[in-house]
Formats: C-alpha cells, sequence, structure tokens
C-alpha cells in the first residue's frame, strides 16, 4: 500500500509493517523495534479510541461492542481492498441535515435540525437512524473530536463558525429573506460539516461520531458556549499557543514537511483572497439584477410611447427579455455564492485545521526536545552525585535517568507517528480537496452553461421581433 | 428628399471601420462627403481631423483636411440654431463634450496603487482601463462624426456657409468657449424657453399632424430620458461584474492546464458583451434623448411663430378696427404668416423624416444587439462546453 512506501525509507531503526487501514482493509498493524530494547507494540490509532491530552496514550478499555463492531467492518474480501481503496464513492453512508425548526422563544430559541444517516455499514446498530440535534451539539462533536486526534497528527474537519449576528435574527423572529438565507447556509454547512468527518476513516469509528449519529438523547455540549469556563480556557490557550509558536524553533530536518508547510501558507493567502472576490462578485451580480430589472420596466414604458407599431411591439419584446435575463443573474448568483464560495470558506477553515496539525508537531518535537534537555540534566546530577557519598540520592538519580531515557523514547515515537500521521492526512487531504473543488467546478460551470443556453434562447425568440420593424 | 439616415453611432470593431458605415442605408452621395479619419487625444482636448470629399463647385479642392476641437463644432451647432433660416429644421443635436476625467482619474489612481498590487493585477488593470479610455475616445469620435454627417445629409443645411468654413478653413476658428457672462445668458434663456415651451405646448393645435406629434414627442423624450439613465446604470453594474478569477485554483490544484486556458477567454467576453450592449442599447437611447430635444425644440419654434402669428392677426384687428398703421400691420402679418407657413411645412417633413430614421436606427441597433448578444452567448457557451468537457473526461 501507499503508506508502506512512504514509511518504509522512513526510520533507519525500525522495521514497519504497515497496511493502512480503510474500513474495508484490514486493521493497521505497526511494529516498532528499537535500538535499546526488543518492544513489540501495537501502535494503530484506531484501537486507541479515548486518550488524555498527553502524548503518551493512555488505553482505556474499549466496551467490546465496539471491538467486535469494527472487527465486521474490516472483515471484507483482501481482493477489494486494492481497487476500493481509492474508491470513497462507493463510501456506504449517506447522511443529510433537514428541516430546521425553531424551539423556543427570543433570546433563548434555537435551531434544531433532523441529522438523518443511511448505511450499510455494520458499526452503525440501524440501516437507518434519524436524530435532532442542534448547532451547539454539532461544536460540542467537533471539540471532543479535536482534543481526541489533533495532537496525533489528525486534521479534524473543523465545525461551522458560530455567527452571534445571523442567529439573533432568527431568535427575534425575522422572518426575512436574510435568515432565511442564514438558515440554510447553516443547514448547509452542517450538512458538509458531517460528511467531512465521516469521510475520515478514524473518525468514522470514534465512538462520540456514532453516539452523535445515533443515539437519540445527546448530553448537552455547554462548554461550547463562548464565555464558559471552557471557553474561555481555550482562548487562553490559544493565546498560549500563539506565544509558544513563535518561541519554538524548529529544527526541519525533513523538507517534506518545510514544503508542505510554505505550500499551505499560499493556499491559505490565495483562498482567502478568492473568498473575498467571490463575495464580491455575488455582490455584483445581485446589483446587475437590480438595474436589469428596472431598465426593462423603462424600456417598456418607451415601447408604449412608441407611435410606431411594430418598433413599439419590439421594444416591448426587448424589456421581456431583460426581465427574464435579470432572473437568470438572480439565479446565477444563487449558484455563483452555494457553490463556490462555501466551498472556499470550508476551505478556508480546514487549512486552518491543517496548520494547526503542523503545528502540534512542531509541538510534539518541543516536548521531545525538552525531555532530551531534561534527561541531560539529570545525567549530569547523576555523574555530579557520583563523586558524592549519597547512595539514596545516587539511586533516586539513576532512576530518574531511566524514567527520562523512557520519556526521551516515547517523545521520539511520538514524533515520529504524528509525522507519520501527517503525511498520510495530508495525502488524503490533498487528494479530498481535488476532487471537492473539482465537482464544484463542474457544477459550477455547468450552471453557467444553463445561464448561456437560456439567454441564446431568449434573445433568438427577440431578434425576429425586431427584424420585423419595418 | 432626405436620404434614410441612420444615427445610431456606429463604430464597432476595427473590421466595421473600412467604409466608415456611420450611415445605413444612405444613397451614397459623392457630392459631399465627411468623415473624421483621425483624432488625437491630447492633455485637455481632443484634436479632430475632418476629412472632406466633395465635387461641388463651392470648395476649392476635391479633398481636403482641417483639424477641429470640439468648441468649434458647438459654434457650427449654436449658428445653426440662431439662424431664422434654419427654424423649420430639426438641428442635428450638437455631440457631447469628450469627457476623459473619469477613465484619466482611474488610471492615476492605479499608477499611485501600483506598489501595492502584484504584478499580474498591476497589468490586467492597466488594460481594462485602457480598453475603457479606448473606448470612451472612440465613442467621442463616432459622435463628432455623426454629428457632421447629419448635417452634411441634410440638403439645405449642407448648403450653409458656416458648414463650410468649418470643413474647409484649415486656419483655426478662433472660437473660445463661451465665458461666464454668456453661460449664464443661455441659461437664461433656456429658462424662458422652457416657460415659454409650456405656455406653447398648453395651446391646442388646429392642425392634428402637429398636435400629436407634440404629445408624442413630450411624452417620449422624457421616456428615452428614463430608459438612457437606466440602460447606463445597468451597464455600469455589467462591466464591474467579472467572471471571478479562477487563477488562484491554477496555482495551488491541479486541475488541467487547458481548462483555465478556455476559461480567461470567457471572463474576456463577457467584458465585451457589456461593451457591445453599451454601444447598441446605450449611445442608441442617449443619441435619441438629443434628437428628440431637437425635434421639441421644432416644435417650439413653431409654436412661437404660430404664437407671433396669432398676435399679428389680432394686432391687425385692432388696426383695422382704429384705423391705424393698417398698412404696417397687414405686412407685419404677412411676413408672421409666410415664416409660420415655411416653418410648418419643413417641419412636417422633418418630423417624418424623424421618425423614419428613428424607426431604422432602432431597427438597426436592436437587430445588431440580439445578433451580437446571440455570438457571445454561443460562443462562451462552447468554451464552457470544450472546458466542461475536460474537467469530465479527466477522472
Amino acid at each position: 500500500s501507499n503508506d508502506a512506501e512512504n514509511t518504509a525509507a522512513h526510520h533507519r531503526n525500525t522495521l514497519q509493517f504497515n497496511t493502512y487501514s480503510h474500513r474495508k482493509q484490514l486493521f493497521s498493524v505497526c511494529v516498532t523495534l528499537s535500538e535499546a530494547t526488543e518492544e513489540v507494540s501495537l501502535d494503530s490509532p484506531e484501537r486507541q479510541p479515548i486518550l488524555s491530552d498527553g502524548p503518551s496514550p493512555v488505553i482505556t478499555p474499549v466496551t467490546p461492542v465496539m471491538i467486535s463492531s469494527r472487527a465486521d467492518v474490516f472483515d471484507r474480501s483482501p481482493d477489494q481492498d486494492e481497487d476500493e481503496e481509492e474508491n470513497r464513492d462507493t463510501f456506504d453512508i449517506q447522511i443529510s441535515v433537514s428541516d430546521p425548526e425553531k424551539v423556543g422563544d427570543g433570546m433563548n430559541a434555537y435551531m434544531v435540525y433532523k441529522v438523518l444517516t443511511k448505511t450499510s455499514l455494520s458499526i452503525f446498530s440501524r440501516d437507518e437512524v434519524c436524530v435532532k440535534r442542534r448547532f451547539s451539539d454539532f461544536l460540542g462533536l467537533h471539540s471532543k473530536l479535536a482534543s481526541k486526534y489533533m495532537h496525533m497528527g489528525y486534521i479534524v474537519p473543523p465545525a461551522p463558525e458560530k455567527s452571534i449576528v445571523g442567529m439573533t435574527k432568527v431568535k427575534v423572529g425575522k422572518e426575512d429573506l436574510s435568515s432565511v438565507e442564514f438558515v440554510e447556509k447553516r443547514r448547509s454547512a452542517l450538512e458538509r460539516y458531517l460528511l467531512r468527518t465521516v469521510k475520515h476513516p478514524a473518525l468514522l469509528k470514534d465512538p462520540d461520531v456514532l453516539q452523535f449519529l445515533e443515539s437519540s438523547e445527546l448530553p448537552r455540549a455547554v462548554s461550547t458556549q463562548a464565555l464558559s469556563g471552557a471557553g474561555i480556557l481555550r482562548m487562553v490557550n490559544k493565546a498560549a499557543d500563539a506565544v509558544n509558536k513563535m518561541t519554538i524553533k524548529m529544527n526541519e530536518s525533513d523538507a517534506w514537511f518545510e514544503e508542505k508547510q510554505q505550500q499551505f501558507e499560499n493556499l491559505d493567502v490565495q483562498l482567502r483572497k478568492l473568498h473575498a472576490s467571490v463575495e464580491s462578485l455575488v455582490c455584483h451580480r445581485k446589483e446587475l439584477s437590480v438595474n436589469t430589472a428596472s431598465f426593462a420596466k423603462s424600456a417598456a414604458m418607451l415601447g408604449n410611447s412608441e407611435d410606431h407599431t411594430a418598433l413599439s411591439r419590439a421594444l416591448s419584446q426587448l424589456a421581456e427579455v431583460e426581465e427574464k435575463i435579470d432572473q437568470l443573474h438572480q439565479d446565477q448568483a444563487c449558484a455563483d455564492f452555494y457553490l463556490i464560495s462555501e466551498l472556499l470558506g470550508d476551505y478556508v477553515r480546514l487549512i486552518t485545521a491543517v496548520k494547526g496539525v503542523f503545528d502540534q508537531r512542531m509541538k510534539t518535537w518541543a516536548k521531545c526536545q525538552d525531555a532530551q534537555v531534561m534527561l541531560q540534566r539529570k545525567r549530569e546530577a547523576e555523574a555530579k552525585l557520583q563523586h558524592a557519598n549519597k547512595p539514596d540520592k545516587l539511586q533516586q538519580a539513576k532512576d530518574e535517568i531511566r524514567e527520562w531515557e523512557g520519556k526521551v523514547q516515547q517523545g521520539e515515537r511520538d514524533f515520529e507517528q504524528i509525522s507519520k500521521n501527517i503525511r498520510r492526512e495530508v495525502g488524503r487531504f490533498e487528494k479530498d480537496r481535488v476532487k471537492d473543488f473539482r465537482v464544484v467546478i463542474i457544477k459550477y460551470l455547468e450552471s453557467l452553461v444553463h445561464t448561456q443556453q437560456q439567454m441564446i434562447k431568449y434573445w433568438e425568440a427577440f431578434l425576429p421581433e425586431a427584424k420585423a420593424i419595418a | 428628399m432626405q436620404e434614410g439616415l441612420d444615427d445610431g453611432p456606429d463604430f464597432l470593431s476595427e473590421e466595421d471601420r473600412g467604409p466608415r458605415a456611420v450611415n445605413v442605408d444612405l444613397q451614397t452621395d459623392a457630392t459631399l462627403q465627411v468623415d473624421i479619419s483621425d483624432a488625437l487625444s491630447e492633455r485637455d482636448k481632443v484634436k479632430f481631423t475632418v476629412h472632406t470629399k466633395s465635387t461641388l463647385p463651392n470648395f476649392k479642392q476635391n479633398e481636403f483636411s482641417v483639424v477641429r476641437q470640439h468648441e468649434e463644432f458647438i459654434w457650427l451647432h449654436d449658428s445653426f440654431v440662431e439662424n431664422e433660416e434654419y427654424a423649420g429644421y430639426i438641428i442635428p443635436p450638437a455631440p457631447p463634450k469628450p469627457d476623459f476625467d473619469a477613465s484619466r482619474e482611474k488610471l492615476q489612481k492605479l499608477g499611485e496603487g501600483e506598489g501595492s498590487m502584484t504584478k499580474e493585477e498591476f497589468t490586467k488593470m492597466k488594460q481594462e482601463l485602457e480598453a475603457e479610455y479606448l473606448a470612451i475616445f472612440k465613442k467621442t469620435v463616432a459622435m463628432h462624426e455623426v454629428f457632421l454627417c447629419r448635417v452634411a445629409a441634410h440638403p439645405v443645411l449642407r448648403k450653409d456657409l458656416n458648414f463650410h468654413v468649418f470643413l474647409e478653413y484649415n486656419q483655426d476658428l478662433s472660437v473660445r468657449g463661451k465665458n461666464k457672462k454668456e453661460k449664464l445668458e443661455d441659461f437664461f434663456k433656456n429658462v424662458v424657453k422652457s416657460a415659454d415651451g409650456v405656455l406653447v405646448a398648453g395651446v391646442k393645435d388646429v392642425d392634428d399632424f402637429f398636435e400629436h406629434e407634440k404629445t408624442f414627442l413630450l411624452e417620449y423624450h422624457n421616456r428615452v430620458k428614463d430608459a438612457s439613465a437606466k440602460s447606463d446604470r445597468m451597464i455600469r453594474s455589467h462591466k464591474s461584474k467579472f467572471l471571478f478569477s479562477i487563477s488562484y485554483f491554477y496555482g495551488h490544484s491541479p486541475l488541467p492546464l487547458s481548462c483555465f486556458q478556455t476559461l480567461f477567454p470567457v471572463q474576456k467576453i463577457e467584458a465585451r458583451v457589456a461593451a457591445d450592449e453599451d454601444l447598441k442599447l446605450a449611445d442608441l437611447l442617449k443619441y435619441y434623448l438629443r434628437e428628440s430635444q431637437a425635434a421639441k425644440d421644432l416644435l417650439y419654434r413653431r409654436g412661437r411663430a404660430l404664437a407671433d402669428y396669432e398676435n399679428a392677426n389680432k394686432a391687425l384687428d385692432k388696426a383695422r378696427a382704429k384705423n391705424k398703421d393698417v398698412l404696417q400691420a397687414e405686412t407685419t402679418q404677412q411676413v408672421c404668416c409666410q415664416k409660420f407657413e415655411k416653418i410648418s411645412e419643413s417641419a412636417k417633413q422633418e418630423l417624418i423624416d424623424f421618425k423614419t430614421r428613428r424607426v431604422a436606427a432602432f431597427r438597426k441597433n436592436l437587430v445588431e444587439l440580439a445578433e451580437l448578444e446571440l455570438k457571445h452567448a454561443k460562443g462562451n457557451l462552447q468554451l464552457l462546453q470544450s472546458c466542461l468537457g475536460v474537467l469530465k473526461g479527466d477522472t
């Protein structure tokens, strides 16, 4: 498989067999042989569903149900592996977010969305599950996934953004066009969010995800509120991270990472620019539509006052054509917006998640470095104690050295693992990006094609009228 | 007999400039052909090279050129308007003053902001602004040319002495622009005219033809004004629209190169559609706004003459009643009568010709507008479909 090729040459002291597990493949097995000890560990991320924040994974007992159902998933015929690995189109799960419903009144009101999952995957308890979720539930899910997986280098799809202005309008009960649009935008964004999340092979099997999609009752995710304790903690952490980023000077030995990071920086800038320009395009189209409609009316009036009959008729026809074109412009503006602008927004956020994952790697490296520094210090301390006559302290020093040697090894392993994960994640991200953009561009072009075809129809109908003016 | 003259300003792409197709179905009159063969845009003025070909004996040569500026065109126009002899004709409307200020300002701003944008963006914007400048330039040339052609085609105006001087005298005509005092005088004249206009328009005309024309023109003129303003606005927002620049994708997404190469022309085509619409629709409406005003002015003059005639009649009756200065009153009345009848006769023909010209111009421009829109839509469609083909085929 691909990953085998990627990682084979990577660690000179490691022999790794890694058939990266997709839902249809076998478990990933990673056998590491370190120099110091003959250690064999099963280091598959899929088997570590619940983790703490630290790099040393704590394996929490997982309910037997989960394990067996996961085994089911991977119990496919091996010859399907090769050709279906790339074939995500037969990814057998459909999720729809629909039927937004307002619950409650005034400032405590909120929207509830119906989440319908249709799947034949056996990790799910039923073929079809329908649950009701609110926006903070989605945010809560993302928060949990991020805390579990980001530090391992997984690109966790970001949740849609909060919008105080948008929601306030909805809460207050304004039934106008902009709040309808807002709810629709949000609904669509939530759907895309879920689809991206389940597309990630590790996240699909995450118990939190399964719970989100299947269980009828979900504990309220209070910690997603901006001003909650958790929210403030998040802000503080973000600030701390920003400071750390500035102070960590990583010795990048791997050119791939350096290159990729630069690429993502550039892509970020370009995407933001493009996003802004699409939004302004949509604005202009709406303006054009207003002006076309106004001109159409004016042309109709002119046609009325024209006393030459055939010309009068032609001018009225012109007015009608312009009115129809106005409608086309409006529809096109919709297409422009929904198709492209939303995708770009998604990707701007995704790139932030990708950059976050690179940062995590840096943090892991820093931790590893810190451990090495500590180890060095402990060794120095031990060396000093060699000449003092304090056997207890010496023993303690030796114990500490062993402890820190262990930490250094773990740190190096973690760094290896996160680097490996990131390479894989980035590869998957790029593939998905190409696909996503391609799909959207095709749809956009098709809508442009439709507009042109309609324009041709309208002008072809008008032409004989114009020629008939005698 | 007035030739069917198309008044739509007709400067299109380079191909159409060949036989200087300003006038449609005009029996090419070899006796007098006028065109603007060249134009030079300087800092604050435009110099037009007026080129004349004529077999008329009035001119010293058969073919000659002079350089004229906008003020000289205005002088010529005003001399027609002030000439009592021409009261019964629709005076071809004066060309609008060349206005490059907006365009120049934009180019200047672009120059100032050069440092803050990428080289590509700068070149692209510069090209767009230069194209805009060129379009405005072409338009002003065409407007001035149309004015001259209309005069040249008019059976009476073409014989005007001032016109011949304008065409032939190869020195500066020294017609300075109006100073403040004169502009103010003009302003008051116009105010009076419009007050009069209301007065005169209110008097019901005995002649059905003119009564109808009055009602028609008043309404038509207003509607054309409105349509012209709205079409300008529509086209301005059309111009600021752009097919979103997919070039960013190209740098960062492995989509086929051929796809982007086809999408850039689509963007250009959209810009050109906006320019063509501008010509066909907006310029046409603007021109007929001015023409309908000129026609209204004619009706006003006739109305004045009618009022004078009626006053002269009343004066004659009074004189006869008092038996004082009867002969003088009779002469005045005769003069007024003749003037009125002369104006009425030519006005009738002018207005009929105006209608013919208008219908022909609208027909031509509407047909060309539809054909151009179709051409561009079909071109766009082809490009888009080929691009889609590449994208879809590339799995």
